[in-house]
């Protein structure tokens, strides 16, 4: 069975990648994800925000705590260095490539432009194969308006583009007046690829505590409906490969992204619950359901189920919310 | 020869590192950081000259490292240490041992006084004269650079005469000055370090392939002589020292002598001094004779072997008179050590017929300096002009007013030699602002960017908390032979607004100075906000008067409260000592250099920093006249008992040193309760009570580490008279219907920490960001809540007898007789230690080991331990570090003796005293409030009736009543003193059986010099001495104690659950027999936000990492396991909890392959500790209770 697939020009043996998550954190896991038939593997997001956060949180507890007394002048020893930067993400990176032969994909969240582009060059010379750019970005401002939002994603990819020449992804959040038009706007420019979509952890209230708590929910199947109807909806319109992630849990969902039209599926959450074993088992599901219906290959069911080659193109677009709503019955 | 700006411990060390192999180190200030940098160098893999990195190892104690040396030297390891004060003593026993045995080898002493009447962290040498006897050469040196060289001159002479040499320069003086010096090369290390010798060395060394046996035992037929055998290496010792100095001097052009004069040839009047005053006296001495008076010095170098010879013929033979002077005290003694030499010296020259001068010279003798005490050119006159007298005043003190045994010289305090070509500089800044760590970097930028020479010197305040700094700077074009604190400076500046109105910082600006002040008012409001005493000085020393608000600029460039950066700007942009665009850009660089490691953000924050001091540093102009009305603060109030006012207050005040020795109580004895009386005003910000969301648990009140929180339940008619604005509610418990409730905070004693605020579980159900305790800026409410706390404190404390002192809320009711420490802000010891003081202090006597719980809770000027109204509260001393638990022992044995003589007067004067009363009293069970209560009034009654009758008995057991009410015997100390030094003492007195209740404040580290592993210290945690993470567990002390079975062991976290915490101190009290509770203590030193201090318990009883547990062994004689496992099985990984510090994170930053592998190691640690002990507790009774039974009556 030909499960091989092209994903921001990388051939890859199948649509099966595990997405950014704490499972790639270890190289170990990496070489079970390759073992277990991972097409490429999504690094963990380098947050420069964190980097920065740890570089000051250093500092403080140095400095804040030097000379307070006569008999304590500092609390810590010194160190001559301090692998404070990018070098254990590198470091990384090179690890993963030198231990596994497929694509190993780097992410990054940047807060500066310097930082953007500084980490996506160190990220390309460690070895990264292609970059994912994952702009985690909620605006609370109330004064920027949307123009504004949207030109911050087009401006990111733009210098990132200009400073690497390894393929770069634009993983968004699916919160744009227009879509389309946004996924249309990053492909222009130069965005080899899309991940649709980040799933921002929202937060939760415990009402014992009377605290906002970051609460992590892990996706559940039906979260894959949004990122499905926007890849049918813009295959064949953009240029830029298509990377479903969300609520893809089991080989039917695989399925159902690539009919949409994606170039793969990045799986996570059910890594998470079942293991990262259970690749193999999303795998075997693909080629039997393959084999049953008679598919040759992935590229041969890639789109098929698209909005451009559906025969109810109409199905994607919002007069079906209507049409749900009337045909749905109550138990 | 490259020169360097270091300071006098980091010069030795750096020596000392080269030309050892084995190095053992033990934590004591003010050597600790020789220690710090050995460790350090060898955790980078520094290599020594031979090209290998010695191994560094930290003891148990000083007297383990001395040990530890001796073993490495008897093995042919070229070994040393480095220690100071009560840790040199302990290094004695070992000290005669290697010199009996002829061994080369080098100590290297920050010399600082013994703890005496009271301890002193200062300088002086009366440590190093402790160990005269040993047969050790003492080398002194007088300066960061002298540190320096002598520190190899002493290697070089050990090697060669087989004597081993003490290596000895003035604490704190020279161990902490920083100062311009030429560094050392390797290859003059090399070239003083003489190969063959080590070889000798090694030949001697312990071997079986050749072996020899050394350590006999000795008969009277043999010892006297095999003692008087090692005489001809003592003969050849001075010279060969003066060989290996002529040595040094051709390899650096530095020249030293054993006995060095300096001087007019044909001078008359002469001081002998030894270490940092030699330059004190020589520069006076210049002074003085370029005026055409025959003054001059002799420095002497080698005390011991002390070259009679050499001594006397190194006076110029036209000396008259000598004036020897000894930084160290000797009481009884027929003169301080050095006098007594200088007198016999100039006997036996006499009789020896030594080249000596021409008529024998009048020899006084005299004591300066103790405790850093300032030593400086006007003293120095003083004792030049005695000189001149017929009979000048033979042992005196100079520097004190000696009013009582008149010893002392008056002296000229403004006579000063100060040269102009110096510049001089004052910088008053707190500990947390960073003003110190600016100024030695600003010594350095001038070190490194013109030719000055540089000088930096530190003051720091007794407190750990809102603790003043002064920095005392000077630069010159010549090196700076000036060891005493800056006095006529051209640059003052005070980093902290608070301090303008109660210092008087511009007393020593120099005429036409200039005084920079950060403040919150701009330039048109600055000058009004000064005390007229300040304005004043200004106008009449023509001064410039710069300001800036450091605090927004700092603020602003993301930095807090950190203002250092933005002084160090304007220092350099003002003061002139360079030019100010040069400083600039040489700031920007030092930044860079300096921070470079830590990110490009902390760069980019600190640059920024710059940029905008700059622009907004203003000059105000001195107007013509004073405007204002305000005086400074006076330290305490008038109103303060007379002591506290004309004692303690000028000390507060910084007058100390004008006190009179008439004012000094004449045994080390204090007045407790003091710090009530010194309003620090520290906090900017201080928690407010919402009566209306508290849920009055008392909680805030438990966890405040200063005691600044106060509770109270009381009858609503005393409410009358209270200030407007006093906070007052129903009381919620059922115990107190129908009474009000208040919950007060002391506005001035707060230090602001924000602990209860984090700890409070009430939120406003409006605005859940409020809790019932909130923090609000304390400036705007300072008079008011100082009004509400003095009408709070007039409110009568609630009657113990009432209270349930099982539960929090009604417990924190109990009055702190510890309060107002000087404790770092959100210290997690305190909290402990005032639990104690509320639950036993009236009745307490404690026994404090020396550490961090020993200067919050000893150090002048004030006392936190407290009295309550019937003026009963706990009595507190410190003896040693390493002896405490014995010494706490020793309480117990002499209270319950003295209370069973007591039992046996009372059966003897029963038929005087009524029977009744007698039977009373002997058979008073005393095992609740109320008992104690009944019994006081008991014992009350019988003195009454004691003081009445006539006979014997009585009157012996008057003075012993007292103790016929029960006692509680508290030891209390830090894990360096349990696990550590005093761990052997520790396991005695827990053997004992005795009814001792021992607090062990486990910070996991030693805390109060900084942060050194001890035992206690988990494994992955980074602390001093174990820079790669600590690759071993902690030892389970807990563990130790229960393999007893008799022992009544508790670990506590307060944070974690506080219920339980009191239920363990309320049982370890009860328990008739020793108690052990181990409580987890947050600390500075753990890298934390203070404020949040107590979340860490809760993490580090939710990973397992810390375990709740009482071992009662009163249970098991009732059938019962005595081992409550008291937290749940671990619920969260440990990493979590370790990640949460900055003392297991930053290995993560440093050595990260070495962190993971540690974390797991340290889960592994956890999971299994937690498997024996859940295996322990589910045992059955009998079982557990086979170790030991016990000799207690339970709880």
């Amino acid at each position: 069975m030909d499960l091989a697939t092209t994903y921001l020009g990388l051939n890859l043996r199948s649509p099966l990648v595990p997405s950014a998550s704490p499972l790639s954190q270890s190289a170990d896991n990496i070489k079970r994800m390759e073992d277990a038939g991972a097409a490429a593997v999504v690094l963990p997001s380098l947050f420069e925000e964190q980097l920065i956060g740890e570089s000051l949180e250093l500092e403080y507890h140095l400095s804040h705590t030097s000379n307070l007394s006569a008999e304590a002048l500092s609390y810590f020893p010194e160190a001559s260095t301090y692998r404070l930067g990018p070098d254990e993400y590198l470091k990384h990176i090179s690890d993963a490539k030198k231990s596994v032969g497929i694509p190993v994909i780097g992410s990054l969240n940047g807060t500066t432009a310097g930082g953007w582009t500084g980490f996506a060059k160190q990220m390309e010379q460690a070895g990264a194969d292609a970059l994912e750019l994952n702009v985690y970005y909620i605006p609370t401002d109330l004064a920027l308006d949307g123009a504004a939002v949207e030109q911050t994603y087009v401006d990111i990819l733009k210098v990132v583009k200009a400073s690497v020449s390894i393929p770069v992804a634009v993983k968004l959040s699916p919160f744009f007046s227009n879509m389309g038009n946004m996924a249309r706007r990053l492909d222009e420019a130069g965005a080899d690829g899309l991940v649709l979509f980040n799933r921002f952890y929202q937060p939760d209230i415990d009402l014992d505590a009377l605290e906002v708590k970051p609460n992590i929910i892990l996706s559940t199947p039906q979260a894959m409906r949004l990122p499905l109807r926007w890849i049918a909806i813009l295959y064949g319109q953009i240029g830029a490969s298509l990377a479903a992630t969300s609520g893809i849990h089991q080989s039917h969902d695989v399925l159902k992204m690539l009919m949409a039209g994606a170039s793969i599926t990045q799986v996570c959450s059910v890594l998470l619950m079942k293991g990262i074993e259970h690749l193999k088992v999303l795998e075997q599901g693909l080629i039997e359901w393959m084999e049953v219906n008679e598919y040759e290959s992935v590229k041969q069911m890639q789109g098929s189920m698209s909005q451009k080659n559906v025969a109810n193109p109409s199905a994607f677009e919002r007069a079906q919310y209507t049409k749900a709503l009337q045909t749905y019955v109550v138990d | 020869m490259k020169k360097t700006i270091i300071d006098g411990n980091e010069a030795v060390a750096y020596v000392a590192y080269r030309v050892n192999e084995v190095i053992a180190i033990y934590p004591i200030t003010p050597s600790s950081n020789m220690g710090e940098w050995a460790d350090q160098w060898a955790s980078e893999g520094v290599k020594n000259i031979w090209g290998t990195v010695p191994s560094v190892v930290e003891m148990q104690s000083e007297g383990g490292a001395a040990g530890a040396v001796h073993g490495a030297l008897q093995t042919g390891s070229l070994s040393t240490t480095f220690t100071a004060s009560q840790g040199l003593l302990l290094m004695i026993p070992n000290m005669y041992k290697i010199s009996g045995e002829l061994t080369s080898a080098v100590f290297h002493v920050a010399a600082r006084s013994l703890a005496a009447q009271a301890l002193s962290i200062f300088g002086d040498h009366s440590d190093v004269m402790g160990t005269r006897s040993t047969g050790w050469a003492l080398l002194s040196s007088g300066s960061v650079q002298e540190a320096m060289d002598f520190a190899l001159i002493s290697e070089a002479a050990t090697l060669e005469s087989r004597v081993p040499f003490l290596h000895f320069f003035d604490g704190f003086r020279t161990s902490h000055e920083v100062s311009t010096i030429d560094l050392l090369s390797d290859e003059t290390i090399k070239a003083m370090v003489d190969d063959n010798l080590v070889t000798a060395h090694r030949a001697r060394a312990l071997s079986p392939d050749h072996p020899v046996m050394r350590g006999t035992a000795q008969n009277p037929d043999v010892y006297f002589q095999a003692r008087e055998a090692c005489n001809p290496f003592y003969r050849k010792c001075p010279a060969i020292t003066q060989k290996a100095m002529d040595r040094f001097a051709e390899l650096t052009g530095r020249q030293y002598k054993l006995y060095e004069y300096h001087g007019p040839a044909d001078a008359e009047r002469v001081i002998v001094v030894m270490g940092s005053g030699n330059e004190t006296v020589d520069e006076t001495a210049q002074y003085l004779a370029a005026q055409g008076e025959k003054v001059g010095v002799l420095m002497v170098r080698l005390f011991r072997p002390f070259d009679v010879q050499a001594f006397v013929e190194a006076f110029p033979k036209t000396t008259r008179a000598i004036a020897v002077l000894d930084r160290t005290k000797e009481p009884g003694s027929a003169g301080e050590p050095m006098y007594l030499d200088a007198v016999n010296a100039f006997q036996e020259a006499a009789d020896e017929g030594f080249s000596a001068p021409a008529v024998r010279p009048r020899i006084i003798g005299g004591r300066y300096g103790l405790s850093s005490k300032e030593f400086t050119p006007a003293m120095v006159k003083a004792v030049y002009d005695e000189l001149t007298k017929d009979k000048p005043k033979n042992h005196f003190t100079i520097g004190i007013n000696d009013d009582v045994t008149h010893t002392s010289l008056e002296y000229d305090e403004s006579f000063s030699i100060e040269p102009a070509s110096v510049v001089r500089a004052m910088f008053f800044g707190l500990g947390a602002d960073g003003t110190v760590g600016a100024n030695k970097n600003s010594i350095k930028i001038i070190g490194k960017y013109t030719d000055n020479f540089a000088q930096g010197y530190f003051v720091y305040d007794s407190k750990k908390s809102g603790a003043m700094t002064v920095s005392h700077l000077r630069f010159g074009p010549k090196p700076i032979r000036a060891p005493y604190l800056v006095a006529q400076a051209n640059f003052v500046a005070c980093h902290q607004p608070i301090f303008i109105e109660r210092y008087d910082m511009l007393k020593d600006l120099a005429p036409g100075g200039t005084f920079l002040l950060n403040t919150p008012f701009g330039p048109d409001e600055a000058w009004d906000s000064l005390p007229r005493p300040m304005q004043e000085q200004l106008i009449a020393k023509k001064a410039k008067f710069y300001v800036i608000d450091a605090i927004s600029v700092a603020h602003d460039a993301g930095m807090g409260r950190r203002i250092n950066t933005v002084m160090q700007t304007c220092f350099f942009a003002i003061s002139g000592v360079l030019e100010r665009g040069k400083a600039i850009d040489a700031i920007n660089r030092s930044i860079r250099d300096t921070y470079g490691r830590k990110g490009e953000e902390v760069v980019r924050m600190n640059l920024e920093a710059v940029d905008k001091s700059l622009a907004h540093l203003h000059e105000v102009k001195v107007p013509e006249a004073a405007t204002s009305s305000v005086q400074f603060l006076p330290p305490v109030p008038m109103s303060s008992p007379s002591f506290v006012r004309e004692v303690t207050g000028e000390i507060i005040a910084g007058h100390g040193d004008l006190l009179p020795v008439s004012a000094m109580p004449i045994d080390g004895t204090f007045p407790t309760g003091t710090t009530q009386y010194e309003k620090r005003n520290i906090a900017l910000e201080i928690p407010i009570w919402d009566s209306k969301t508290c849920i009055q648990c008392g909680k805030c009140a438990f966890v405040c580490p200063h005691a600044s929180i106060r509770m109270k339940a009381y009858d609503a008619a005393l409410l009358d008279g209270a200030p407007a604005e006093f906070r007052s509610t129903d009381a919620r418990a059922a115990e107190w219907k129908g009474q009000k409730f208040t919950l007060q905070v002391a506005p001035e004693d707060c230090t602001g920490c924000g602990v209860c605020v984090d700890v409070c579980p009430a939120k406003n159900k409006s605005e859940t960001r409020l809790k019932a305790i909130n923090m609000e800026p304390q400036m705007p409410l300072r008079d008011r809540e100082r009004a509400n706390w003095d009408f709070f404190q007039s409110i009568p404390e609630v009657d113990r007898r009432t209270l349930k002192n099982t539960v929090i809320r009604q417990q924190q009711v109990q009055q702190p007789l510890f309060e107002f420490s000087g404790a770092c802000e959100g210290c997690g010891e305190t909290p402990y230690v005032k639990l104690v003081s509320q639950l036993f202090g009236d009745r307490a006597v404690v026994a404090n080991a020396t550490g961090c719980s020993s200067i919050y809770g000893g150090n002048l000027p004030t006392t936190p331990w407290a009295k309550n109204a019937e003026g009963r509260g706990p009595a507190w001393s410190n003896s040693l570090f390493e002896d405490n638990a014995e010494f706490g022992m020793g309480f117990r044995l002499s209270v319950d003796k003295q209370k069973e003589f007591a039992e046996q007067l009372v059966q003897r004067v029963a038929t005087k005293v009524g029977e009744d009363l007698a039977t009373a009293i002997l058979t008073a069970e005393q095992n609740d409030e109320a008992d104690i209560y009944e019994q006081r009034s008991r014992v009350a009654a019988l003195k009454t009736k004691l003081e009445a009758l006539p006979d014997a008995d009585a009157k012996r057991l008057l003075p012993l009543a007292d103790m016929l009410v029960k006692k509680s015997v508290w030891i209390i100390g830090g894990d360096g003193w349990a696990y550590d030094i005093g761990f052997g003492g520790l396991d005695h007195v827990l053997a004992s059986g005795r009814n001792v209740n021992v607090l062990v404040l486990d910070t996991e580290v030693y805390s109060n010099t900084g942060g050194q592993m001890s035992k206690s210290t988990p494994r992955g945690a980074v602390a001093k001495f174990a820079a790669g993470g600590k690759p071993a567990g902690k030892k389970d002390l807990g563990m130790i104690a229960m393999s007893y079975g008799t022992v009544y062991v508790a670990s506590v976290a307060m944070g974690a659950k506080d219920e339980h915490t009191l239920k363990a101190f309320l049982e370890a009290e009860a328990y008739n027999g020793p108690s052990l509770i181990i409580a987890y203590s947050h600390c500075i030193a753990h890298g934390i936000d203070m404020k949040t201090g107590l979340q860490n318990h809760k993490a580090a009883v939710n990973s397992g990492n810390w375990l709740l547990y009482r071992y009662n062994p009163g249970k098991a004689t009732q059938g019962q396991n005595p081992l409550s496992l008291d937290s749940a099985p671990p619920k969260m990984p440990v990493g979590e909890y370790m990640y949460m510090q900055n003392r297991f994170k930053m290995l993560t930053k440093t050595k990260p392959e070495d962190a993971q592998r540690l974390l797991a190691e340290a889960q592994e640690d956890v999971n299994s500790r937690y498997r024996l002990y859940e295996q322990l507790a589910a045992r059955g009774a009998e079982t557990a209770s086979s170790n030991g039974s016990s000799n207690g009556d339970g709880a």
